[in-house]
């Protein structure tokens, strides 16, 4: 258990700088979620965290202590990898007491720590079997096994879920988190599935081209994305953006003029300049069938996708673009139909020239 | 029908051939053998005769004909062989990790030097080597057979391991790191396990290649009581116009041949089972 702190870090591959000065503070007993698209950097990070690859300039600190020129071996972490990284030769057992054997811990407790893994994870009847006899979903329990038998003091996960078919995962989700309550260790995950890191994470950290784009809790990121970036990457479906410039100001108030569709009055915290271009974000969830005459959209519906509790309406607007609405229960929606849209409660964001928020709605 | 026919008569003709070509090949060694069971006088008078009665006369004389029995030279030959597939396989593999794991300076280069060596014969370097051995009062002794193979001399199967070690998954090495390891513990507790199928054929060519060397033993060894199988085979013919002792050379010949096939029958299973092994990494 421990806390980890990252001052400035920055992670060059020869010339070409992947991670441009990361500043971040994680708190003991913390679960983190290092999220983005492939090449932002995440397992790039989490391996600098592990001691797998060097830090190039900044700052590591585990518990105040810098870390940069400790080895891995030393640091007290415990990783789990994508391909869970089993070592073939060695029974599940041999695999979850290795490190331990290594840190020459007595034999007695190393069988102490290692049927208690076991038994927290339920793989005891596994125990004496060779990674290539498990399945998929075993082999994750035994590399989760592995880091725990050390007691580490925070727990790293590289994408460990990736290489599970949807259901297994959901179950694999649930039990890290069940692992992470039982235990109250540090937990840094690194995913590239939003809906893993809103699951999972007590905080989120966005990453994209090496920066951090936003930080926060998953709801916090969800119904205040600091950008575009964040507010297209969380959610599913994703966010629709239209594309407008502010109309007249009054004061905070102004118009917001839509370059399909009609306009919008809102309240800014701060006078946006009239004629500025913007970009009007609204979550699938918060467009709602409206009379015609009150509608802001309309359009054609062009593809239906039914989920039973939900249904995916895709839309093509007069202009071509394309949105997505959700809506509640099982609608009988067909192709070529004609959707009148407004937005529910004034839930929408408006994003500036530079994609960074202007308004929350 | 016709078809039929010519179907037929073209497996013949592949047989044909074949069977020819086997028989090209296997023809000295069966003339060998069947020669180690003849009586002198019809080894080189009845040549292609097969033998009439198995005379192990020559296999029971040939052992001790010599001054020195085969059992001293037998015991010779596997000192050294064994002694150059231990070294081999240790010098080789630490090598071979080296160059597909560690980073150092000039790594490539130094591989690639490495691998350059393999360009060069065997006789080029004789001679300064001889010398070298010489000069260490080595000559003689089987130290210029042996203390080679324990620095990383035979760039191929240091190749070989390099190759090999880098289809191990890195992130093997990463869980190993992370689990407590240095370079060494990982080298010797996951790299090592992980690679029979190399080291099995490491260990097979070397002994064969050792074993059978001719050219490195006549250089360096002058005590008949030192000499390998190979140094001793030749004491049977008598280049200076005197009496050979064919029918022993043929018997004691043929023996030789025996830990060879023992050695890759043995090693060859652990080729197997390592190829095993190889499959249950996903």
């Amino acid at each position: 258990m421990a806390d980890l702190q990252l001052k400035k870090v920055v992670k060059r591959f020869g010339a070409a700088e992947v991670i441009h000065g990361i500043d971040l503070e994680i708190a003991d007993g913390e679960f983190v979620v290092f999220v983005g698209p492939s090449g932002c950097g995440k397992s790039t990070l989490l391996r600098m965290i592990a001691g797998l690859e060097e830090i190039s300039d900044g700052e590591i600190l585990i518990d105040g202590e810098v870390m940069n020129n400790v080895s891995a071996a030393k640091r007290g972490l415990s990783m789990v990898f994508q391909s869970y990284a089993l070592y073939p030769h060695m029974s599940v057992r041999k695999n979850l007491a290795f490190g331990l054997e290594t840190m020459k811990v007595p034999k007695a407790q190393i069988n102490e720590l290692v049927s208690n893994a076991a038994e927290i994870l339920q793989i005891n009847e596994l125990l004496d079997r060779k990674p290539g006899q498990l399945s998929g979903g075993q082999r994750q329990r035994v590399a989760i096994g592995r880091a725990i038998v050390r007691e580490p003091r925070i727990f790293l996960f590289d994408e460990p879920l990736s290489n599970l078919d949807a259901e297994l995962r959901m179950q694999m989700r649930v039990e890290i988190n069940r692992l992470h309550r039982r235990l109250g260790a540090t937990m840094i995950f690194v995913t590239h599935d939003q809906v893993e890191a809103m699951t999972l994470a007590d905080r989120m950290v966005v990453l994209r081209k090496g920066v951090v784009e936003q930080v926060g809790s998953p709801l916090d990121l969800y119904n205040h994305p600091a950008n575009m970036f964040v507010a297209g990457f969380i959610g599913s479906p994703r966010m629709n953006f239209l594309k407008g410039r502010v109309g007249e100001v009054d004061g905070r108030q102004a118009t917001l003029e839509l370059d399909v569709g009609r306009k919008v009055q809102t309240t800014f915290a701060e006078p946006p300049r009239p004629g500025q271009p913007i970009t009007l974000g609204v979550r699938p969830e918060d467009l709602i069938a409206a009379a015609p005459d009150e509608a802001l959209l309309s359009g054609e519906a062009q593809i239906t996708e039914q989920l039973g509790g939900e249904t995916y309406v895709y839309i093509s607007l007069s202009d071509g673009s394309m949105i997505t609405v959700e809506i509640k229960g099982q609608a009988g929606v067909k192709a070529g139909e004609r959707l009148d849209l407004a937005i529910a409660d004034g839930k929408f964001h408006v994003f500036g020239e530079d994609e960074a928020v202007i308004h929350h709605g | 029908m016709n078809r039929r026919a010519r179907k037929i008569g073209n497996q013949i003709f592949r047989h044909v051939v074949l069977s020819t070509a086997a028989v090209v090949m296997l023809f000295p060694l069966l003339w060998l053998i069947m020669s180690a069971f003849k009586p002198d006088s019809m080894i080189f008078s009845h040549p292609l005769a097969l033998p009439e009665k198995l005379d192990f006369s020559a296999f029971v004389n040939g052992w001790t004909e010599l001054r020195v029995s085969f059992t001293t030279f037998y015991k010779n030959s596997f000192i050294i062989a064994g002694l150059a597939v231990v070294g081999n396989l240790m010098a080789c593999s630490l090598t071979a990790f080296a160059f597909a794991r560690l980073k150092f300076w000039g790594r490539s280069v130094w591989f690639a030097l490495m691998l350059g060596t393999l360009m060069l014969p065997y006789h080029v370097t004789l001679v300064p080597q001889y010398i070298m051995f010489l000069k260490l009062g080595w000559v003689g002794s089987y130290l210029p057979l042996i203390v080679p193979k324990f620095l990383a001399v035979d760039a191929f199967f240091i190749f070989l391991m390099v190759q090999f070690f880098r289809g191990i998954p890195r992130e093997i090495d990463e869980a190993a790191t992370m689990d407590g390891c240095g370079p060494w513990r990982i080298y010797w507790k996951i790299m090592l396990p992980l690679s029979t199928p190399v080291l099995a054929t490491a260990a097979i060519f070397s002994f064969i290649w050792t074993y059978d060397d001719f050219l490195g033993p006549l250089i360096y060894l002058n005590d008949p009581r030192k000499f390998t199988v190979p140094l001793a085979l030749r004491a049977f013919v008598d280049g200076s116009g005197g009496e050979s002792l064919y029918g022993e050379l043929f018997a004691m010949s043929t023996l030789s041949l025996v830990p060879v096939f023992i050695v890759f029958l043995a090693f060859q299973r652990l080729i197997i089972r390592g190829v095993a092994l190889g499959a249950l990494k996903r």
